[in-house]
């Protein structure tokens, strides 16, 4: 009778999987567990507890605060303070034309020159950004994808300006074109050309600049729009397979292109369960593990490695008490770091206004500094291995993201969904769901729905972009194509449109309109001729 | 006494800006809400905007911006709309929008602007006490 009473009060909790959630876990929630088959020292398959066995006791995860001004000198002086304060990577940012392939004076770019990153019209932009910082001393990592061939081409040509050969360059470049079409809309064109331009990134990297991460499927921005947290890491892992298979069918070995895939993937956000966020991880690095082995048959240990880098998720971020979003950022950092996350990036308290002031990015820096140096997390590898909970929850977790990947597979693939625009639709209804029960109370947001003060000064310190950027940026562009040998550039472009035609590999014909000093625009206007446009599923 | 006329409701993306998660919630919102919802897609210029407008007969345009460049179209936005002689339509703009620019946003005859944290229900409230205050 006692106990009745007793287990009426307890307040009922159920799992992001909808499964109910026990007060406490023992050994009954881990029957048969053989810890060689699920879990295994940390560095051996199937990495359950870590890709590598020492961690972050050999080297800290990659503290990267994701930054872009508006203009490449400004870019070029923000990389040189952060490098000054102790950052270990670059990140770089494009403005909106440079992400979809318009240059400066294009009519549709007019209002987003220089406004979410750098405008880069030429590679004359690309040199300026990265003068004086030597290439062979950092990792830089690009948030890019329709025109990732593009700026990976303008790297390697300002590397072996430095005298820097391309196979020592490091760095991740997004490349990861499919998630676009989901969340963030920087498609050019349709999907099956993209997938193509993808593979030519991955089999070029392979062969010239083993060192970087061709490719970064990233489940953040999936999350963004509305997938929950295990979701995200299944559609991302759905999207890879699909790279996998383009890669594969032009003869290469999965042992070749499987090391260079690696993953982004959201920490925290609107639907944060601190335990279910690690526990889903680990079981991603389980899942994929045995994918790679399994299924396309890998023995490489690097092919079976589930390497990500998080990104602490903005859309938990809150507008109000934005100081708040400090606390939050700081438990996100956490269970990433919990999670075995190979680098990380926090999104900053001031984000809901605008790009980060310099304050906010230092304090995310800080937060992860404060994290690696002061508390002692990053000295156990995987420290909550063998927790009941945890590993119940990793279980659980693996088993969920195999089932949302096979359910894709038998609804015709991800890409199908795409193009219909199924996925979209389905995706921004729970975001509307999870909108609604926020608006209602029943989820929780501190600041918002609870604890509550009145109407408070929102006032903080923004950046803004300095409106001279355009004028600047359009000047240096009509420089460029003044003193540019026009005839060159034409046979430049001529040769990549045959080559495109042909369904060459097109990283190798990037090279020489580049230094012809064709820009960004003509490339893709070239390219448009052959692919054609995306025509966006606009049905809500 | 002659049946209510359903609200008509054009959101819309202009620019290059492609976060349209906001928008589409907003649109789950007004129709739950009764409003009859039309959604343009993404990277829209102000006349293609204004023209569906016009052929729609929509009495409000919502603009969803996440870019920053929410002046600089609003200014163009409002220019195209009294051209076209649309000036009963509420215009109204969201997205990821600084305080101080609420005001400039305003100036340039905007009528309503919503930033990214502000509640689907202060927006419904604001198209319904507002459309029926136009329409007099």
């Amino acid at each position: 009778m006692a106990k009745k009473a007793s287990e009426t009060e307890v307040r009922p909790v159920v799992s992001i999987l909808g499964t109910p959630v026990k007060c406490f876990y023992g050994p009954e929630d881990l029957p048969d567990f053989d810890y060689k088959e699920k879990l295994n020292d940390p560095g051996e398959y199937p990495f359950t507890r870590g890709v590598y066995s020492t961690m972050y006791r050999s080297s800290l995860w990659t503290m990267r605060q994701y930054s872009g001004q508006s203009t490449s000198d400004s870019t070029n002086e923000r990389f040189k303070y952060l490098l000054k304060n102790g950052q270990t990577g670059l990140s770089l940012a494009f403005d909106l034309p440079t992400q979809i392939g318009l240059d400066s004076d294009m009519p549709l770019a007019e209002d987003d020159v220089g406004k979410l990153g750098v405008a880069v019209d030429s590679l004359d932009d690309f040199e300026r950004i990265f003068d004086g910082i030597a290439l062979d001393q950092i990792s830089t990592s690009f948030t890019i994808n329709a025109t990732a061939p593009i700026i990976l081409a303008m790297y390697v040509l300002v590397a072996q300006k430095q005298g820097v050969e391309p196979k020592r360059l490091r760095g991740t470049i997004q490349n990861d074109i499919l998630k676009e079409y989901i969340a963030r809309g920087t498609w050019i064109f349709p999907p099956e050309p993209s997938i193509k331009l993808v593979g030519d990134l991955v089999e070029y990297c392979n062969k010239e600049i083993p060192r970087f991460n061709a490719i970064s499927v990233s489940g953040t921005h999936i999350m963004e729009y509305g997938a929950n947290t295990v979701q995200a890491v299944a559609l991302a892992i759905s999207i890879a397979e699909v790279y996998i298979r383009e890669v594969l069918k032009r003869g290469s070995r999965i042992d070749e292109i499987a090391p260079l895939f690696s993953f982004h993937l959201p920490i925290g956000g609107r639907d944060f369960n601190f335990f279910e966020d690690i526990a889903r991880l680990r079981g991603a690095r389980r899942y994929w593990a045995k994918l790679m082995k399994e299924k396309y048959g890998a023995q490489d240990k690097r092919s079976l490695q589930f390497r990500f880098s998080t990104g602490g998720m903005g859309g938990g971020l809150t507008a109000e008490q934005p100081l708040n979003n400090i606390a939050r950022a700081s438990i996100y950092a956490m269970a990433a770091v919990f999670s075995g996350t190979r680098s990380l990036n926090l999104a900053c308290f001031d984000e809901v206004y605008a790009i980060p002031s310099d304050l906010a990015i230092r304090t995310s820096l800080r937060v992860q500094q404060i994290l690696a140096y002061e508390t002692g997390v990053a000295d156990v590898v995987d420290p909550l291995g063998g927790s009941y909970y945890v590993e119940a929850l990793t279980d659980e977790m693996e088993a969920k993201i195999g089932e949302i990947i096979g359910k894709i597979e038998s609804d015709g693939g991800i890409v199908k969904m795409i193009e219909s625009g199924a996925i979209q639709r389905k995706l921004a209804r729970q975001s509307y769901a999870i909108q609604k029960r926020i608006s209602s109370g029943e989820k929780v947001l501190v600041g918002v729905n609870k604890f509550k003060v009145k109407e408070e000064e929102r006032d903080l310190e923004v950046y803004k972009t300095d409106p001279e950027t355009i004028n600047r940026q359009l000047q240096r562009l009509k420089a460029v194509k003044e003193n540019r040998d026009q005839q060159k550039v034409e046979n430049a472009l001529q040769q990549l449109e045959s080559a495109a035609g042909r369904g060459d590999n097109l990283i190798p014909y990037l090279f020489e309109p580049l230094t012809a000093k064709a820009t960004i625009g003509e490339i893709i206007d070239t390219l448009k001729k052959v692919y054609g446009t995306f025509k966006e599923p606009t049905t809500v | 006494m002659e049946t209510k006329k359903t609200i008509r409701v054009l959101i819309a993306k202009i620019g290059l800006d492609g976060h349209d998660v906001g928008a589409k919630v907003l649109i789950f919102w007004l129709r739950d809400q009764g409003m009859e919802v039309i959604y343009t897609g993404l990277r829209q210029s102000v006349e293609q905007v204004v023209e569906v407008a016009l052929q729609e007969a929509v009495d409000v345009i919502g603009v969803s911006i996440l870019s920053g460049s929410h002046v600089s179209i609003a200014k163009k936005l409002l220019k195209r709309i009294h051209e076209r002689e649309l000036d009963d339509v509420l215009v109204l703009f969201g997205g990821t929008i600084p305080k101080d620019d609420i005001a400039v946003l305003k100036s340039t005859g905007v009528h309503g602007v919503f930033p990214s944290h502000a509640k689907l229900e202060e927006i419904s409230a604001f198209i319904k006490e507002n459309v029926k205050q136009a329409r007099g």
